[in-house]
Parts: structure tokens; sequence; C-alpha cells
């Protein structure tokens, strides 16, 4: 690194003022190195007048900070490993027990074992299934409820007041219910993990309506468009943003309610495999489930996430 | 009425040639009031005037003296308390492309190409795709930027913006143009080329076009006519006709005859700012 720096810093010398200063001052500054020239060199390859060789070794220090950061993280994943790993084989019992936990080698074991278990597939099909229905109908409804609210005044009056009474009350709280007012257990964990994705789906969109730039309402109008022609071309594009991040949200807030839907009822599902699990005493299991929600809620929103990209192209260069 | 004039008119024939006859902006005794009671405020009083078509005037005067608010009513978007607006003879109710509006603050649509803002006018009148793109294409090449045409609005410098919101409302072909500082937020250099590019367009365009800005220099360089107003209430206090040859060039502004006007305009204003600074002392 530190010889990658004076090697670009003499390339950089005959192209302008800049570059001879901060090339002398990371002469002087070699001997500590490191960090403080390595601030320094940023803060050149940053300057607008960055040629390719500020553009190299931009990358080359974006790379060795990434290298860095992924080392950093496999160490400290491993040394919680390795915690968890001696508190469960020496039965580590001072406030919190760890006595009936799994040691990561069991849950891997399990895990291991899960992968070659049909059923196991079914509990996560199941589980994905739920999520597709509720969340679709979370997304159609969310947003149509959130266009009207930003939109129309009487809407607002109308809609606004549900959304206030009904969405602090917590997923698991609807679980008594669901549970009597829909036909099946199907039906009620659906509609839980529906009430879950709702509200940041329409929060969201009534913000990004109601962000939307007056100038560009009133430029639409000077173009003539009518109002449903701006709601179409102007406040939908521009509300975007906001409804892809309320999207996301709402993603992972559907898994979390899921969750809380299976654990108490249900045959099939990841949630109900977890608390299964608990039931039979099968301990690694729970580890086992607890770490496939994670990775199912965390890919799911991911996948969102990268279906929205496209429609936001123009957002995320800063206009 | 004005979307058909939009269907109807030749684009070729439009721009290069042909004098518009249409543009013709009546301000019939219009007041226009903000609030009520205390904390009333009247942003336009009793402010009749004419502008003919193919003129180029300028609406000169002190932040919050109401010109915008004068330009919003011709626009539509403000409704005058008393008194009305006609464009060409016809009451504004309301925003139409027959009057096209170019803002200070950058408006073009975030979210589509410059090519897709300038067609977005054309495609809501009703065009065909094809046509969409023949206008936005011939609007490209008059502001000389057919080669950022894919671009989106937020890559583009703040005056490569304003120009594409200049074309976007050319477009729809409109009798008036309206432009609210639309050069405000650029800097100085960029502001003259600006000058010069909207002379440039309006000489092939001439439609009329009314524009508000706070600069004298601006307004002597584009106007045919400037109005002088005053603040508190906001009216108009002087009509001053700038017989300056066209075309004209940055180096007008060393000439004996604009520094003439500039004193005209400057002490016209001085004496308007002094009162309102004496009204506000008197009353504080």
């Amino acid at each position: 690194m530190n010889s990658a720096i004076q090697n670009v810093s003499e390339e950089t010398i005959p192209e302008s003022p800049l570059a001879v200063t901060s090339s002398s001052e990371l002469a002087d500054s070699q001997i500590v190195v490191d960090d403080k020239s390595a601030e320094k060199a940023h803060s050149y390859v940053t300057n607008p007048q960055g040629h390719a060789p500020g553009a190299f070794m931009q990358v080359a220090l974006n790379l060795k900070s990434k290298v860095q950061s992924i080392v950093i993280g496999l160490f400290s994943i491993v040394f919680g490993l390795v915690i968890w790993h001696f508190a469960t084989l020496y039965n580590f019992d001072f406030f919190i027990d760890f006595q009936n936990v799994p040691s990561p080698l069991k849950v891997g074991g399990a895990f291991a074992h899960h992968l070659s278990d049909s059923e196991f597939y079914v509990h996560i099909q199941v589980s994905i299934r739920r999520i597709l229905i509720a969340y679709s109908i979370a997304v159609f409804l969310g947003i149509l409820l959130g266009l009207l609210v930003g939109r129309s005044r009487m809407a607002r009056a109308a809609i606004l007041p549900y959304i206030e009474i009904i969405r602090p009350i917590p997923a698991v709280a609807w679980i008594p219910m669901a549970i009597l007012m829909w036909p099946t257990e199907e039906s009620s964990i659906v509609y839980i993990t529906f009430l879950g994705a709702l509200f940041p789906i329409i929060l969201n969109t009534v913000h990004g309506v109601e962000q939307t730039p007056e100038v560009l309402i009133r430029a639409a109008q000077s173009l003539g468009a009518s109002k449903l022609q701006i709601f179409w071309h102007v406040v939908l594009p521009s509300a975007l943003p906001s409804i892809a991040a309320g999207l996301a949200i709402g993603m992972g807030i559907s898994w979390f309610s899921l969750l809380a839907g299976e654990i108490i009822s249900g045959q099939y599902g990841i949630g109900y495999f977890t608390w299964d699990a608990y039931s039979l005493i099968n301990y690694p299991d729970i580890v086992v489930g607890m770490l496939v929600i994670g990775a199912l809620g965390s890919f799911s929103t991911y996948l969102v996430r990268l279906c929205m990209r496209p429609a936001l192209k123009w957002n995320r260069k800063p206009a | 009425m004005q979307a058909n004039a939009v269907n109807t008119v030749n684009p070729e024939k439009a721009l290069f040639g042909e004098r518009n006859e249409k543009g013709l902006i009546e301000i019939d005794k219009v007041s226009i009031v903000f609030g009520e009671g205390a904390k009333k405020n009247t942003a336009v009083e009793q402010t009749s005037l004419t502008i003919l078509p193919g003129e180029f005037v300028c609406i000169l005067g002190p932040s919050g003296c109401g010109k915008s608010t004068l330009l919003n009513s011709v626009a539509g978007y403000v409704k005058p308390s008393s008194g009305r607006v006609l464009v060409d003879g016809t009451l504004v109710k309301k925003p139409a492309p027959d009057r096209g509006m170019v803002f200070q603050q950058y408006s073009l649509f975030p979210w589509k190409t410059v090519r897709d803002n300038i067609a977005f006018g054309p495609k809501i009148a009703g065009h065909s795709q094809a046509e969409c793109e023949s206008i936005a294409n011939t609007f490209l090449q008059m502001i000389g930027l057919a080669t950022i045409a894919d671009k989106l609005p937020g890559e583009l410098s703040g005056g490569m913006q304003q120009r594409v919101g200049i074309a976007r409302a050319l477009a729809n072909y409109p009798s008036v143009l309206l432009m609210d500082e639309p050069f405000g937020a650029l800097d100085a250099q960029t502001r003259l080329i600006m000058q010069e590019s909207l002379l440039n367009i309006w000489s092939e365009f001439s439609t009329t076009v009314l524009f508000v800005t706070h600069d004298v220099d601006e307004a002597i360089f584009l106007a045919d006519r400037i109005l002088i107003m005053s603040s508190s209430p906001g009216s108009i206090i002087a009509d001053i006709q700038v017989k300056l040859e066209r075309p004209r060039s940055q180096d007008l502004g060393t000439t004996e005859a604009f520094n003439e006007l500039k004193k005209q305009c400057l002490s016209l204003i001085r004496e308007q700012s002094m009162r309102a600074f004496s009204t506000q002392n008197q009353a504080s």
C-alpha cells in the first residue's frame, strides 16, 4: 500500500500544483504512513481533477478497505462462535443460562441433516407461499390506499383514523381475534402477515405523495396535464423512492408477523418448525429455524430492493 | 381550442418564420389579495395592462413586490380576487398549454430523460409517439442540446436544465411564454449566455414573453418593454419602452443608451425602495 501511494503521487507530480503538495505532504508523513497518508491520498483522489491515476488509487483504496472490513467481520463472527461454543461446553450459567443452548457444532449438524430432509423444505415453502399471498395483497392495497390518502382530502379524513387506530396494534395481539374471524387457520395467518406489511407500505406511500414538489405539479399543469395525468406521470414516479422504501420495510415486517402467526397456529411453516422444535426439546432445530427465518427475511428484502432498482435509476445520482 | 392550435401548427413552419398573431395578454383591473383581517396582504392592486402579440415584456421589481403573483395570475395558478385576465380574448381560469411556463426552480421531471421531458406536452396533447419524438428532436436541435437527449436532468448543469425547461414549454407551441426569474439561480456567466440564447430562441419563435426579474441589466437586455412594479401594494409604476436595436449582444451593456435606461430604472426602483423602507420604519 505504502509503495503504491508513492508511485501514484510521483506520477501525478507534473499534473497540477495540488498533486505536488499532496505528494510532498505524503513524503513527509511516510514514516507514520497508514491511515493519515491514506486519508490525504484519498482527499486528493476525490478532487475533481483526479485523472486515471487518482481513479486507480481510489479503486485500490476502496478494495483495501473492503477487504479489511470483510476480514474484520469474519474474525468477529468466528470470535462470537468460539464464545458461544465455550459457553455451551462449560455450561455457562450466570444470569444468562447456556445449559440448554445447543453448541454451534450441533446446530451446524442439525442444519446439514435438514438440508436432505424434504419436510424441512415443505416448511420453508409454506412460509414463502403465505408471504407471497399476504405481501401481494398488502402491496396492492397499501399503495392504493396510500395514494388515495396522500392525494385526496376526503379519503384522508376517512381512512387516516383507521390507520392510526390499527397501526399500533402488534401483529401478535391480533392472533386470537384473527383465529376467531377467519374461516381457516391458513387465512388467519395470511391476514396477520398482511397486516404487518400493510402499514409501512401505506405510510411510506403517503409520505412519498406528499413530498411531490409543487413546482413539478405546476409544470405538468401548464403543459396541459389533467389531474389523472398528473397523478400518473408526476405524483406516482415522484413518490416511487419512498414507496420502494416502504415495500422493503413491509417485507421485513411481514416475515416478523408471519412468524408470530405460525408459532401460535398451523402445522407447517418455518415459524411452526421453530416452535415445534422447542416443544419436542429438539434444541438445535430452534437455532436452525431462527437462522433460516433471518436468512429468508434478508433475502426477500434484498429481492424487493433489487426489483425496485431499475425504476429508481434517476434517484441515485444527487440532482 | 388551444389543443387544436397545437395540433394544426406545422412545427417547421412555426419555428422558422411565420409571425405569431396570437399572444395578446389583457390584464383588467386585477387585484390579488392573500389572507384576511390583520394578515391581509395585497400582492397586486388594481393593475391593468395590455401586452401585444410577440412582445417581450419584463416585469421588474424588488423581491416580494407581487411580480410573480401577477405572472401566476396569467399562468392560471392564482385566481385574481377581483378583475380578470384574458389571453387572446379567453378568460384565464386555470393553467393550460397555450401559456408555457418556465420556473426559477428546476422543474424538469427528474425521472424522464431530456427528450421525454420535452415530449411531455405533445404527449399529453395526444400526439403519437413518433410525432412526439420528432417535435422533441426539433427543439433539442434548437437549444443545441441534441447530444444530451438521453440524459436525465440530474446529470445536467443548472443552465442546461433551464434551457431544456424553455424547450419543454415551447414544445406545446404556446402563444405566451411566462418566465418567473428563470435565470435567478444561475451563476453570472451562465446567466448572460442564457439571456442571449433566449433572445435567439425568441427571434425564431416570436411568441409573447412575459418575464419576471429583479435584475435591471437583464430586463433592459431582453425586453421591448419594462414594467416596473412597486411593493405593498403591488402595482405597476412605470412602463418603459426599450428601443434598443435587435439582435442584441452582451456588448449592449456598455452603450450610452443602455446606461441611460439603467439609470432611469434604478432611480425609479430606488425611490420605491426608499419609500418602502421608510414606511417599514414607521410601522415598527
